[in-house]
């Protein structure tokens, strides 16, 4: 997805109305990093530089100190033990190496898989690639809300089947899966569940053992820590996880993940983890409020608009509208101040719209009107309104130009006209 | 994506928008594109009977910014050109005029069509025949 303020060339400084411009509300793609992480890592830069990894002296050891705090703090914020954190570079590669690595190692157990269509392409296309050594993959569809339907999960499970992975939260609409069922009965099949949690982790509460979760992969960017740095959980008891590895070397990570530590990196996500869980309630509550009245304020002065995927299970900074009668891309450039995404053909490299709103059964024609909005730590009612008010002149101007919304409004039925495809 | 300046100036201020009457004799309508497409064009042109020049054209379009500039940027061209001249406008002059990056080229062939069609509405409205046999009259 490609954010509005590089759809065009013009770039708009300054303020307008106490907000400062371009606003930034595409906190699903990145965050920014908050000061309180760059502050716990500018030491780990310069002065405390030492290989973790360095056994026989000081510059090691406190190193390693740092690192072994992040991987408490990590593990503190998913209700994990520390010796259950592998530190990877990001959730890619944690997908990556969950996937893969069991996959391997249990290979003689079984070699079917069960995974998901809205999954993010980390998970996708490991599993594609996996299919051409010989693993089955079976990819559930979502209902109209976006969320599993877990008959369906029940019913492709067989014999052969070892690991399900679902993700906790879907990157563009924000929807919520029933990770805790999921887990339950996984559990009771005797089969591994991973979750790739890197839009969950840190925004709702995830508990690795209540939710019977065996795997897990997140990354420090998604919650205002640094690029380059995640983790992947793996459960040490009931039952021990075993995974083989993806990166030969050193032996670091216990053997799982092969790499000088990027410390500097772990302790920012260590502490990334440690504001999110610190501040999770306060942080639930003003998001929710800035998404509801976001949405509202759309709806108070639009037609034809409607949500993408489940309201109740979501993600409290996630909104994802369809503008019908009007092309997302063309939404994104009126809008050139404000970062968003659109789920729209010409905002992708590969000129498909999002395969995310189409397994929601969603016309492509709706799709191409998607926005995505990502409200994050750092937004204000201000920004909300400001973007509220922007988006709606916008939409006018473009439905006043929309052959297709004149035609709606005459009451002609879109369904009954010969387009010809091109 | 980076847009030229004229992509920009289209899309801030798109040239004759609007609808033209259908049911008349001296207007051709072209619809082309299609909603799943992402992208729908209607343009229209009203027809001098006596010199065949287009006197008026009009467009909406739903589509990206270089759909609705390719589409604003015909209906400039088209205006004060005769019907024969106004098929000669190839989509490659489009996509020149508004520097279109490569992906965007099917939004100019998406205009060059809706030129096409609306022409083909009017001469079939009119009883003139197809280019080749006009060119012969």
């Amino acid at each position: 997805m490609m954010p509005a303020a590089e759809t065009q060339n013009i770039a708009s400084n300054g303020s307008s109305q106490g907000v400062h411009l371009p606003i930034y509300m595409d906190n699903h793609a990145t965050t920014p990093m908050d000061p309180r992480v760059l502050e716990a890592m500018m030491p780990y830069f310069t002065k405390i530089f030492g290989n973790a990894a360095s056994r026989n002296h000081s510059f090691g050891w406190e190193a390693e100190q740092a690192v072994e705090k992040a991987r408490e703090q990590v593990a503190r914020l998913i209700g994990a033990t520390a010796k259950e954190i592998i530190f990877t570079s990001g959730a890619t590669e944690s997908n990556n190496l969950a996937i893969k690595g069991i996959a391997e190692m249990y290979r003689e157990r079984g070699n079917h898989i069960i995974t998901q269509v809205t999954e993010h392409k980390a998970v996708l296309d490991t599993c594609k690639r996996l299919e051409k050594s010989g693993c089955r993959v079976t990819y559930l569809p979502v209902n109209a809300d976006g969320l599993i339907e877990l008959e369906d999960l029940k019913r492709a499970m067989d014999d052969k089947t070892i690991l399900v992975s679902i993700m906790f939260a879907n990157n563009e609409i924000g929807v919520v899966q029933p990770v805790a069922e999921i887990g339950k009965l996984c559990r009771e099949r005797g089969v591994l569940f991973h979750t790739d949690a890197v839009q969950a982790a840190g925004k709702v509460p995830v508990d690795v053992n209540a939710m019977n979760i065996d795997v897990l992969s997140l990354s420090a960017h998604k919650m205002y820590g640094p690029k380059g740095v995640g983790a992947l959980y793996v459960r040490r008891r009931n039952p021990r996880v075993q995974i083989a590895e993806q990166i030969n070397g050193g032996g670091h990570e216990r053997g799982m993940r092969s790499g000088t530590l990027n410390v500097t990196g772990i302790v920012g996500l260590g502490k990334a983890c440690d504001l999110c869980r610190e501040e999770m309630p306060q942080e639930t509550e003003r998001l929710r409020k800035l998404r509801d009245h976001l949405k509202t304020r759309l709806e108070s002065k639009l037609d034809y608009i409607h949500v993408n995927g489940s309201m109740e299970h979501r993600l409290p900074g996630n909104l994802n509208m369809s503008f019908v009668y009007v092309e997302g891309e063309s939404l994104l450039m009126g809008i050139n101040d404000v970062a968003v995404s659109s789920g729209s053909a010409c905002t992708s490299a590969t000129l498909e719209p999002s395969y995310v709103l189409k397994a929601l059964g969603l016309g492509d024609d709706v799709a191409h009107s998607s926005i995505r909005f990502g409200l994050g730590r750092f937004n204000t009612l201000a920004e909300v309104d400001y973007v509220a008010d922007k988006l709606i002149d916008i939409v006018q101007k473009l439905r006043e130009l929309s052959p297709l919304y004149e035609m709606v409004k005459e009451g002609i039925d879109l369904t009954k006209i010969q387009w010809e495809a091109h | 994506m980076a847009y030229s300046e004229k992509v920009i100036d289209h899309y801030n201020n798109p040239r004759n928008v609007g609808q033209l009457d259908k049911a008349s004799t001296e207007v051709g309508t072209g619809l082309v594109g299609a909603p799943e497409c992402g992208d729908v064009m209607r343009l229209q042109i009203k027809v001098n009977p006596d010199t065949q020049v287009i006197e008026e054209a009009k467009f909406k379009t739903i589509g990206c910014g270089s759909a609705i500039a390719s589409s604003s940027l015909a209906t400039e061209w088209v205006k004060g050109k005769t019907v024969e001249e106004a098929l000669q406008i190839k989509n490659t002059d489009i996509v020149k005029e508004l520097s279109l990056p490569p992906v965007k080229i099917h939004c100019s062939v998406l205009a060059e069509d809706a030129i096409r069609a609306a022409i083909g509405d009017w001469k079939k409205k009119n009883g003139v025949a197809e280019p080749a046999a006009a060119a012969v009259n």
